[in-house]
Formats: structure tokens, sequence, C-alpha cells
């Protein structure tokens, strides 16, 4: 096996086991949708009517809309959890053992990134196993055809989370950017209601909506749940992907970015 | 070949200039003690030398590779303790060398029979399946050490390694380490601000303000414990 791949499979059987072994963790991720789908959805059910719109071919339930959007959203934390570890690894040291590894940087983060998104997976397939058993029956074959759009949307939204510990100094100032950036992106996002909803009340809100990489995410796993590639939101998916990754690693370059800024 | 030269080294954050054309060597088997008190650069020189940060002026060699344009090569021949703790704590101790032998390339095999070797070298043989975290100060600092060793360095750079141990753990650590020197022939770069860490026979760099102010063996630049005045009169006199 190649010192590349021994790397990635140390890093990211390190990242499983640490999964495992931290429970609250785990907790936590299902909570916080399993909230959200049990008590919003289920109170929001009569106050919203769905019409049929793609990738659905009849009428649903607001909690089966919401699903895909819950799906990101444990992405999406699980993005910022990562990145707040990040931070706290290189303020605490352990992040300097993995930069001095002797392989190229690139591909250490690109490591790193990708363990967080094994993890998210993870969360997200626990998430999916209690929704059906509270009775949110999907197409069998969708939680096969999700996968792939899981890995996409992870690693989007992990060189996003990768990004911000890229240019941001302290801890401390992590937990106020967590706030700037997890609420406005899911909120403003088609995660919980469809975009033709949102233009109702405003067409800006309605066109922020459209522009928002993460409405591309969950359109992208909306569609695949249905055993449907949606190719535009898989282009822009791919292409936030590849900026915010290309700017995080300009962050950790040693020659520039983070490093350092740090020391001063 | 010198197991590190550092040669002509500067580095400014920003406006304020952190090193002044630092240079200096150290042999295969040399022990050497980088004294300097807080603020001397120490840390800036230690970030560079692991390429933490990217030296813009001079040059920096392990074993002959030159760490700008061959990082992987001149990275693979060090073995580094930082000064912070870089242990996983929840992982076993085996399990924390497993992990350090990975990224260096090391096969599950290979990573286990070194492990087996480096822990039997620091005395440690018996804590292979405890957690990190039951671990004490002075272990997990001999822990360390002894992942910097799973692959086999020819450099071994400590960053103030016994900051926060007492005084009997500082005294193993820094026995094992001249151990590791005279006996394994490893060249050892050790930082620190204690002069009592210091044995006659090692080399040591005295680094003031970002300029090395002296170099040379410790029983030829002070004599018998009067390394600590002299060290204190050299720093006070290039303050002043």
């Amino acid at each position: 096996m190649s010192p590349y791949l021994r790397a990635m499979n140390a890093i990211l059987a390190r990242e499983a086991l640490r999964f495992v072994t931290q429970r609250e963790r785990f907790l936590a991720a299902l909570v916080r949708p399993l909230v959200w789908l049990i008590v919003f959805a289920a109170g929001f059910r009569a106050a919203l009517g769905l019409s049929i719109i793609p990738p659905y071919q009849t009428y649903i339930t607001y909690e089966v809309y919401i699903i895909p959007g819950l799906v990101a959203m444990i992405q999406l934390f699980n993005a910022m959890q990562s990145a707040l570890s990040l931070v706290y690894d290189r303020e605490m040291g352990s992040m300097r053992l993995l930069l001095t590894a002797p392989l190229p940087r690139w591909w250490l983060l690109f490591c790193k990134l990708l363990a967080g998104v094994l993890v998210s997976i993870l969360q997200v397939y626990a998430f999916l196993g209690i929704a059906y058993l509270y009775g949110i029956r999907l197409p069998p074959m969708g939680y096969v055809w999700v996968l792939p759009a899981l890995l996409v949307s992870g690693l989007m939204l992990g060189a996003v989370g990768l990004f911000l510990a890229s240019t941001i100094r302290q801890l401390e100032n992590f937990a106020g950017v967590m706030n700037f950036v997890i609420f406005p992106v899911f909120f403003l996002s088609t995660a919980l209601y469809p975009l033709w909803r949102m233009a109702e009340s405003s067409t800006l809100l309605r066109d922020i909506c459209a522009w928002n990489p993460f409405s591309h995410a969950v359109e992208l796993i909306r569609f695949a749940l249905y055993m449907r590639l949606n190719a535009e939101a898989l282009g822009w998916v791919a292409l936030t992907f590849g900026v915010f990754l290309a700017l995080a690693l300009w962050g950790f370059d040693p020659a520039r970015g983070m490093m350092t800024r740090k020391a001063r | 070949m010198d197991a590190l030269e550092v040669a002509e080294l500067s580095f400014r954050y920003g406006r304020r200039e952190a090193l002044h054309r630092v240079s200096f060597r150290v042999q295969p088997g040399e022990f050497c003690a980088l004294l300097g008190p807080n603020g001397a650069g120490k840390s800036t020189l230690f970030a560079l030398l692991t390429r933490l940060f990217v030296a813009r002026q001079g040059r920096i060699a392990v074993m002959g590779q030159d760490l700008q344009a061959a990082p992987r090569a001149a990275l693979a021949r060090m073995g580094v303790v930082f000064q912070q703790m870089t242990l996983d704590l929840d992982l076993s101790v085996a399990r924390n060398l497993a992990y350090f032998g990975a990224l260096h390339g090391l096969s599950r095999r290979e990573a286990a029979s070194r492990a087996g070797e480096v822990l039997e070298r620091l005395d440690m043989a018996e804590r292979a399946g405890e957690k990190a975290r039951d671990l004490n100060g002075g272990h997990r600092r001999r822990l360390e050490i002894a992942r910097a060793l799973m692959h086999r360095p020819r450099l071994l750079l400590l960053d103030e390694p016994t900051v926060g141990l007492d005084a009997r753990a500082r005294a193993a650590i820094t026995a094992h380490v001249h151990a590791l020197a005279r006996e394994d022939g490893i060249a050892v770069l050790w930082a620190t601000h204690l002069v009592d860490e210091v044995a006659p026979a090692d080399t040591v760099l005295i680094l003031h303000q970002g300029r090395m102010l002296q170099r040379g063996r410790a029983q030829d630049i002070a004599p018998e414990h009067g390394l600590a005045a002299h060290f204190m009169a050299l720093t006070e006199d290039a303050a002043a």
C-alpha cells in the first residue's frame, strides 16, 4: 500500500474510532434533526401545503419534504464541528503533528476532510434509520443513491469548514463565526421551504436561497433520495467544493495563510 | 554530513524581526541545547525547522536534504517533540504509535514492531495497552519521544520537553535523550531555558532576541555549575 493510502486509512480510522467512543457527540448530532422532524415539522404540517414539485410525483407531507434539508443540516453541523476541532487541534498542537508528516499538506488536509465526511455519513444513516421507524419511508434504492450525493455535499461543506478553520486564529472567534455561518446558510436555503414558497414572501429572499450553495446540496440530496440526478445542483456543489478547498489549502500553506499569522 | 544545518536564517512577523541571520550545525550523535529566555525566538526557530513556517531568508538542511527544496525527504529524517502535548488521549499508547507510524508510511506490522522497540528503549514496554489519558505527565512525554523515534529519524527536535514536569521526571527524560544521542548516534536539538538540563559535554547555543549570541561546549564556555550565571550575564548584557 502506498504511503498516501496508509496515511488516509489511519486518519479515517482514527476519526471513526473517536466517533464511536464519543457517544455524546453522536447523540447530539441526532437529537438536533430529530427535534426538527418530530416537533417542528409536525407542527408545521397543517400550516404548510406543498404542491407537487420535482422530484416528488405526488403530494407529500412536510415531514417528507424536510428530510433532505435535515440530512444536509447534519452534514453542515458536522462540518462546522470538524472545523472547530481543527482550530482546537491547532491551538493545542496536535495539528502540528499531522502537518509535519512527510506527505504533501494538501493530501493530509484532504484526508482530514474526508474523515469528517465519513463521520457525517454515519450520522445521516443513523438519522434516516430513526426517521424510517418514525414512519418516513423513502424509496429503498434511494438510501443507496444518496450515498454519493452525501459524499459530494459533505466534501463541499467540509471544505467550507476547512477554509473557516484556516482563517480563524482563535477558538473563541470560531463560536461567533459558527452563528454567522450556520444559521443564515440553513435558513436561507431550500431546507425548510421550497423556492416558490419563499418567492411568495420576497423575491430577494428567493434569489438568495437560489444562490446559496447549501440549497444546491439539499437539492442534490433530495433528488438522489428519489434516484434522480440533479446535474445543476451537482455542478454548483462541485464548484463550491473546488473554490473553498483551494482557499483552505492557501490558508494552510506554510508560506502564507494562518500558520504565520498565528504566531504573531 | 551534518544532521542539521541552519545557515543565515532570518524571519519576520511583519515589521518585527524574530530571527536574524541565525547559523549553526548539529552533528550526528551531538546533544545540542538551545538556550534562550522567553521570547528569544526558539519557538519560531522550531516552527521553521519543522516547516510549519517557511523561511524566506536562509537555508535549513536535514541530513543534507534541503527543507525548502525537498520537504518530505527532510521531514522523514527528523523526529519532533513539540512543547504542547500532541497525544490523542482517548487512544492507547500502542494506537498512538500506530497512528503516527502510518502517517510516516509504515505498514501495520512494521509499526507494531517499531512500537515495541521504541517503548522498550524508553522503558515503557509494559504500558503499551494503557490509554494515554491514564499516563502521568512524565510518561506522556516519554511516549511522545518514543513516537518521534518510530520512523528512525537521524535528528530529534525537542521544544522545551520538560515544561510542567517534576524534577524526577525531568531528570529521567533528560537522561533518556542524552542516551539516545550517545548510544544511537541521533543528533538532538533540545530547546530549553533550564540550564540544569545541560551536561558539560553538550553543545550549547545561546539565542537571545532572535540572534545567536554564543556557540560552544558547555564546559568550555562556562566553569562547572557556572552556566546559569554565564547565561544570565550574557542575555542581560545583550538586553542592555
